[in-house]
């Protein structure tokens, strides 16, 4: 949940911004019920954020030690510089409706995404270290930082950075498009908006249902049309980013690549589809049906003769440079003196590493034919394309959170990758970073209670998103149901109700908006 | 001041940071069943918070992450130590975290209810546990030379570990009374005066009986001192606070937790984590330390972050200063699907 919140950020300072300047109450509306999902969903983040401040001393604790120099100081920097701000922003942005200067409330939620980009800096910075580390020496068999800048500016965290912005921006569009998508094709088929002769929309109201009038309808075409081109631009970065972060993997992770390529042979082919078995060790069973020559060797390299070393290459030259046996170290546990197994299960970061790639392009596909349906103001009156649109949804968040499989299962044996370029020394197997004193009951206790707890929480969130979905605006603004009858705006919208507190009857008060908002 | 010694104090100042602010967040929740009575008035007290509650709950957050920073031995040595409490403490914050966004969202009187239960009993179960957690801190865990907790997932559970406990749980009942003393008027107010007039007495005695037991253990001139001028401020808050002077009372209670909390780290001082089997193998501020490259750099961005998320958080509290009572609790509106009926 917490690309959505990344990527839902800046497009609702937009939207705000454009209230601020235009007065116009179409971004009003807007921000507010595009606010409201975004609040629904930011909690989980917090909720979850907990969890990973605290799990690497919890089961993690050899880890900590060996990099705790290193690898503490951007989640500190991200508790102090992002975290504190992030929080006590939004809780600024939440109540402070008619409570603060419009300019400062649209500064307190800019603010707040700030800081959320800002605090997925700091942690994208974390983990890259692991994949990439850079900026320390070995010390008593420590990593000891003595670069902080090399940290930050490591050039895996800037790519993954970007990559992470960018897929975030394209879950969030995608949530948008469906959403609009739906409430458009829910006013055509309750017969509000019809078409004329040649296919435009005539926009009409219910003045029964709160928040069913002419302006409701911009609302989520202006909606859908933002969030279309947010998905376009978000794809076009996802590939520049993903290129380049490819080709880092590639100097960096050969292995990660080879394997989700499925390449077991040095070569230059691209494997477009591989069947087999593909978790065997030396990979004989995986059998290649199509294959672009080339191809493999651009993603790789930039051009398309260079030879991509496969997984037969690559696995003795590991073995070589790591040893093929767990040092007999009793911080290995039982698994002292193991054969390791270089290979990631291929199975996972092959697939991953294709949904990821092969959804995303689905789900800025779906947005690219939401924008192109919708060209003449208003949705077919097809339920199928509805409940496509409507699950089109799930298509980014999948690709996303297969990205982060792929990149994280594709790591091990790894917990710290060996940085190929220097640093000799400076690498951790996964077997060594558990916490020796804490048992198997306590780390099986826990991540099942965990799976459990969030498991119910998802399930709690997505049928509060539902149904605050399927109450629209009016869900976020119950002042739309106590307007008086004589307060319909014209299409246009461009009147002069921009404060909603003038239109509304004299049994609220402005304080009771506030709250209604904020709980 | 070396570097480590340095960050030995802001991890002290980041927990009185935490102490200060979300003990009366965990109060003022766990005063549910107490001094509200309705579901209204339950909403009176969650507007209290609202705007500020998160932001609170990040002092524990940093706290944590500074150590890490700081102190990775530390860091690592601890939570693994207290594998099970703190996975309980996980689970009470999140439960409460999402009750206080959701608690709201949906309308029946199962929900409402439902969550209301949660938050009190996870605020009661997140500072039992977070009390329990620091004065093992400060008492010590089993550990062996590897600074590995040895004796089972048990091991910390201790006579210390619920007076902590205890100690946390009666403080915040207080500071959130107090609290709510402050932010609400009418009858809440009046039942938060009467509850903090009357329970501070009995609710304080498990947190002098920490400061204690951490002086007897390893106390000084200093920090004797330090536990005489927490008393004085103690005695001085409640007279307060019996005189209607409200908002002096709050801050000079605040003033008995910063000498509290000072006197119990500085008696410490310079152990960070005591091994209860065997004193050599103590964690001090200086092995448990990063190096003083790490320590510069995280002084630096302590410099830059600490002044601000200070003065932005007091600037949220003066926003949301205004005091709050059940006529301000909107009317309930139901969530309609906007769809026509047929």
């Amino acid at each position: 949940m917490v690309p959505l919140t990344l990527g839902l950020g800046p497009i609702l300072v937009f939207m705000q911004w454009r209230w601020l300047r235009t007065g116009n109450e179409l971004f009003l509306r807007m921000t507010k019920f595009w606010g409201k999902i975004y609040v629904i969903n930011f909690i989980m983040g917090v909720a979850t954020g907990l969890v990973q401040e605290f799990q690497f001393g919890l089961a993690w604790s050899e880890y900590s030690r060996f990099v705790g120099d290193v690898f503490g100081a951007p989640l500190a920097m991200e508790g102090l510089l992002a975290f504190f701000f992030e929080s006590i922003y939004l809780g600024m942005w939440i109540f402070g409706w008619k409570r603060l200067n419009k300019h400062v409330h649209l500064y307190a939620l800019a603010s707040a995404v700030v800081a959320s980009m800002l605090s997925a800096f700091f942690i994208i910075v974390a983990n890259s270290w692991m994949q990439h580390p850079v900026g320390v020496e070995l010390i008593d068999g420590r990593a000891v930082m003595n670069d902080v800048w090399a940290v930050l500016t490591n050039n895996t965290a800037l790519a993954a950075y970007a990559h992470a912005i960018f897929g975030a921006l394209s879950v969030a569009a995608g949530v948008i498009v469906g959403v609009s998508f739906y409430h458009l094709w829910r006013r055509r088929h309750d017969g509000i908006d019809t078409v004329d002769a040649q296919g435009r929309v005539v926009v009409g109201e219910a003045p029964e249902i709160a928040g069913r009038d002419k302006l409701d309808h911009r609302v989520w075409l202006k909606s859908l049309r933002i969030a279309g081109v947010v998905s376009i631009a978000a794809f076009i970065g996802l590939v520049g980013t993903g290129d380049g972060l490819g080709k880092l993997m590639y100097e960096q992770q050969p292995l990660k690549m080879a394997s989700a390529e499925g390449a077991c042979h040095t070569g230059t082919s691209f494997s477009v589809l591989s069947v087999g078995s593909l978790g065997s060790k030396d990979c004989e069973d995986i059998v290649p049906i199509l294959e672009i020559p080339g191809v493999l060797s651009f993603l790789a390299k930039g051009d398309f003769t260079t030879d991509v070393p496969g997984i037969n290459e690559l696995l003795p030259v590991y073995e070589e440079l790591y040893g093929t046996n767990l040092p007999d170290d009793p911080m290995y546990g039982d698994r002292a003196g193991e054969e390791i197994e270089y290979l990631p299960i291929v199975e996972v970061t092959y697939w991953g590493f294709r949904i990821m790639i092969g959804f995303g392009g689905v789900a800025t596909f779906a947005a690219v034919l939401a924008l192109w349906l919708t060209r003449k103001g208003t949705v077919p009156k097809s339920k199928l394309l509805m409940q496509a649109a409507v699950a089109s949804i799930a298509l980014s968040f999948i690709a996303n959170s297969s990205g982060w499989v792929f990149t994280e299962m594709g790591r091990q044996p790894f917990v710290v990758v060996p940085n190929p370029e220097a640093l000799d020394g400076v690498f951790m197997f996964t077997a060594a970073a558990i916490s020796p004193g804490v048992s198997t009951g306590e780390l099986l206790f826990s991540l099942i209670s965990f799976t459990v707890l969030y498991g119910v929480l998802l399930l709690v969130e997505l049928f509060l998103m539902r149904n605050y979905v399927r109450g629209g605006v009016a869900s976020a603004m119950p002042e739309l149901a106590h307007r008086d009858d004589d307060t319909d705006e014209d299409a246009s919208g461009e009147d002069s109700t921009d404060e909603t507190g003038r239109t509304k009857t004299a049994r609220k008060t402005s304080e009771d908006d506030v709250l209604d908002f904020a709980f | 001041m070396d570097l480590p010694t340095l960050w030995f104090v802001v991890i002290a100042v980041l927990w009185f940071g935490y102490l200060m602010l979300e003990s009366f967040d965990m109060g003022v929740l766990m005063h549910f069943f107490g001094i509200a009575r309705t579901p209204t008035e339950r909403r009176v007290l969650l507007n209290t918070i609202g705007p500020v509650w998160d932001g609170n709950e990040v002092w524990l957050i940093v706290a944590g992450a500074a150590t890490f920073a700081a102190f990775p031995y530390w860091y690592a040595s601890l939570f693994s130590g207290l594998y099970i409490p703190l996975v309980f403490a996980l689970f009470a914050l999140i439960v409460r975290a999402i009750a206080i966004e959701y608690r709201s969202k949906h309308h029946t009187e199962r929900w409402t209810a439902t969550w209301d239960r949660l938050m009190a009993i996870a605020s009661l179960l997140a500072s039992f546990l977070v009390g329990a957690l620091l004065a093992v801190t400060t008492t010590g865990l089993p550990l062996n030379e590897n600074g590995d907790r040895v004796g089972g997932p048990w091991a910390w559970f201790s006579w210390p570990a619920v007076i902590g406990g205890l100690a946390l749980v009666g403080f915040s009942l207080i500071h959130g009374a107090n609290f709510l003393a402050l932010r609400t008027e009418g009858e809440l107010r009046e039942r938060s005066r009467a509850f903090v007039l009357r329970w501070t007495p009995l609710l304080i005695l498990p947190l002098l009986a920490w400061v204690i037991i951490v002086q007897v253990q390893s106390g000084s001139a200093f920090t004797w001192t330090l536990v005489v001028l927490a008393a004085i401020a103690l005695v001085a808050a409640y007279l307060l606070i019996r005189a209607k002077r409200q908002k002096a009372g709050f801050i000079t209670m605040g003033v008995f937790l910063a000498f509290g909390v000072a006197a119990i780290f500085a008696a410490v001082f310079p152990v960070v984590l005591p091994s209860t089997i065997d004193p050599a193998f103590n964690l001090t501020v200086w092995n448990a330390a990063s190096g003083d490259y790490t320590l510069g750099v995280m002084t630096v961005i302590a410099l830059l972050g600490l002044p601000a998320v200070i003065i932005t958080q007091a600037w949220s509290y003066r926003t949301f200063s205004k005091r709050l009572a059940t006529k301000h609790i909107p009317e309930i509106h139901e969530i309609v699907p906007a769809v026509r009926k047929k």
